[in-house]
C-alpha cells in the first residue's frame, strides 16, 4: 500500500464509524480525536477494523501512533508495504 | 399526606409501534384495525410474521450514536425525547438529578449477542474478533441508560426485567418512585428490540408459540378458533409520570391517574398461564384502586394469540368480573403483535385516548370466536362508541409466571 492508499484507508474506516464525519478541513498532523467526533472506543474500532481488513494485531502500547493521519501512515506504512 | 395517597398522572406519551410513530397516528391505527404486520427474514430462521417500527431515527441523536448503541437504545431514546415533549417539558424544569428512568424489558442482549456470534463466526469463531461495544451494549441498563445520556439525566436509571409484564412493571416502579419522594419527575415505559433475535422466535417456534398465517397481518389472532401463537414485535411506549400538584402547577395536559395497580407470581410453571393468580391480581388492583369490577370501563387484555393463554385469561376476567354489562373488553395485540417488554406501556398507551373520544378500539382478526375465549362485551372488528370512559384497566403477563395488571382512570379534580 501506498502512503495515499493507507491515508484512504483510515479515512475509509472513519467514515464507516461516522457517516457524518467532515474531512475538508482536516490537518494530517493534528490529533483526530482533536478535529473529528471520535472518542476512545472509536479508536478501538479503527483497531478492530484494521485486523479485520488486514490481519494486523496492534498491540496496546502502539495505539498512541493511531492518534494523527500522519502517525497512522508512519506506524501501517511497513506493516501493510506488500498489501 | 402519606405517600401511598399521592396522586400520580400521565402527562407525556412517546411512542414507536409498528405502523405508528406518536400515539395520534396509533389511536387512528387502533380505532380502523390496521395491522402492520408483516414478513420478515431473520438470520439463520428465514421468513416470519413480526411487527416492525418505522420512526425517524436521527431526530434525536446521530446516526453514529445509533451504530454504538443498541435497537432498543434508539427506540428509547425517540420515545423519551418525544415523551418530553408531548408533555411540553424542558429538560430543564425538573432538576436533572431528580428525573428517574425506569424501562421494562423482556430481555436484553440477545440481539446484540447472536449478532456478535455471527460475526466472530466470519472469522474462524477467533474471539479477538468479538468487539468491545458488546458488555455496554448488552448491560441490562443499556436502554435506560442510553436515554439518560441523550438527555443528560443524572437522576436514577434502571431497566425492570418482568418478560411481558415488564412494561407496567416499569410504570408502577415510577409511581413508587414518585410516591417515596425519591424523584420528582418519571419518564417510565418499556422498549422491545425481540425481532432481532433469531433465537426468539425459533424457540416460540419450538414451543408451538409462534403465530403464522399465508397472510402476516392475519398471524396475530386472540381469540380466534384458528388462533396459532404469538407475532414478535419490536417498540417502545415511554411516560412522563408526574405528581399531580406539580403537573397542575405548571399546566400540564394530563392523559390519566394511576388508580391501582398489582403485580403477583404463579408460583407454578415456566410457561403456563395460570388464571387464578391472574385474577388476583386483577382483584388485588381494584382493591387498591378502591373500585368494583363494573366500575372498569374497559378491560385492555394481554392475550398474544395462543390457545391455553387466551382461555386462561378469559377464565380470569370472568371470574373476576362476571357479567359486568358495562365493561368492554379488547386487544391491541391483534393489531401491532406482542411488543414484549413495550407491550403493557404500548397497549395501555393506545387506549388513553378513550378517555376524550369515548371509543373501544376492536380485537381484530376474529372471524371465529373460541367459545372459551367469549366475553361479554367483547369489543371484535369494530370500534364501539360508549357513553364514556372514566376507567382502563391493563392486563400484562409473563413467563415464568409474572402477572400486572394496572387500572387508569381520567383525571377529575
Amino acid at each position: 500500500m501506498t502512503r495515499n492508499n493507507i491515508k484512504d484507508l483510515i479515512l475509509e474506516i472513519i467514515k464507516d464509524i461516522d457517516e457524518d464525519a467532515d474531512f475538508a478541513t482536516l490537518q494530517s498532523e493534528l490529533p483526530l480525536r482533536d478535529q473529528l467526533d471520535l472518542d476512545s472506543m472509536d479508536f478501538l474500532d479503527i483497531v478492530m477494523e484494521l485486523r479485520k481488513r488486514h490481519k494486523l494485531q496492534i498491540p496496546e502500547e502502539d495505539y498512541p501512533q493511531l492518534a494523527s493521519l500522519d502517525s497512522c501512515v508512519n506506524y501501517l506504512e511497513p506493516m501493510l508495504k506488500n498489501v | 399526606m402519606n405517600s401511598n395517597q399521592q396522586r400520580i398522572v400521565i402527562t407525556g406519551i412517546g411512542l414507536a409501534a409498528p405502523g405508528a410513530d406518536n400515539l395520534k397516528d396509533f389511536r387512528e391505527q387502533l380505532l380502523t384495525g390496521t395491522s402492520a404486520i408483516k414478513e420478515i427474514d431473520l438470520r439463520y430462521f428465514g421468513p416470519a410474521a413480526a411487527g416492525i417500527c418505522t420512526f425517524d431515527e436521527t431526530r434525536y441523536r446521530k446516526k453514529k450514536e445509533n451504530k454504538r448503541g443498541t435497537r432498543a437504545g434508539c427506540l428509547g431514546v425517540y420515545c423519551a425525547h418525544e415523551a418530553m415533549a408531548d408533555a411540553a417539558l424542558d429538560i430543564g424544569y425538573y432538576d436533572r438529578s431528580r428525573i428517574g428512568v425506569y424501562v421494562g424489558l423482556t430481555e436484553h442482549g440477545t440481539v446484540e449477542t447472536e449478532n456478535e456470534i455471527f460475526n466472530i463466526s466470519q472469522y474462524n469463531y477467533d474471539v479477538n474478533y468479538w468487539t468491545h461495544h458488546h458488555n455496554p451494549r448488552t448491560v441490562l441498563n443499556n436502554p435506560p441508560g442510553e436515554i439518560t445520556m441523550s438527555l443528560g439525566i443524572t437522576g436514577p436509571h434502571y431497566a425492570i426485567g418482568a418478560a411481558c409484564a415488564a412494561g407496567n412493571a416499569s410504570l408502577i416502579q415510577g409511581v413508587q418512585m414518585l410516591r417515596l419522594g425519591e424523584v420528582d419527575m418519571a419518564l417510565a415505559g418499556g422498549i422491545s428490540e425481540s425481532t432481532g433475535s433469531f433465537g426468539i422466535f425459533a424457540s416460540f417456534k419450538a414451543q408451538g408459540a409462534l403465530g403464522e398465517a399465508e397472510d402476516p397481518r392475519m398471524a396475530c389472532r386472540p381469540f380466534d378458533m384458528a388462533r396459532n401463537g404469538i407475532v414478535v414485535s419490536e417498540g417502545g411506549a415511554i411516560y412522563v409520570m408526574e405528581r399531580l400538584e406539580k403537573a397542575l402547577e405548571r399546566g400540564a395536559r394530563i392523559y390519566g391517574e394511576i388508580a391501582g395497580y398489582c403485580i403477583n407470581s404463579d408460583a407454578r410453571d415456566f410457561v403456563l398461564p395460570y388464571g387464578k393468580r391472574q385474577a388476583e391480581c386483577m382483584q388485588q388492583a381494584l382493591h387498591r384502586a378502591g373500585l368494583q369490577p363494573a366500575d372498569i370501563d374497559i378491560i385492555n387484555t394481554h392475550a398474544t394469540g395462543t390457545r391455553q393463554g387466551d382461555i386462561e385469561e378469559c377464565k380470569a376476567i370472568r371470574q373476576v368480573f362476571g357479567e359486568a354489562p358495562s365493561t368492554y373488553i379488547n386487544n391491541t395485540k391483534s393489531i401491532i403483535g406482542h411488543a414484549m417488554g413495550a407491550a403493557g406501556v404500548l397497549e395501555l398507551a393506545g387506549n388513553l385516548p378513550s378517555f376524550e373520544d369515548n371509543k373501544v378500539h376492536p380485537t381484530i382478526n376474529i372471524s371465529n370466536l373460541d367459545p372459551e375465549c367469549a366475553l361479554p362485551n367483547m369489543v371484535i372488528n369494530k370500534p364501539v362508541q360508549i357513553p364514556s370512559v372514566s376507567t382502563i384497566l391493563n392486563n400484562s403477563f409473563g413467563m415464568v409466571g409474572v402477572n400486572s395488571v394496572i387500572i387508569v382512570k381520567k383525571y377529575k379534580k
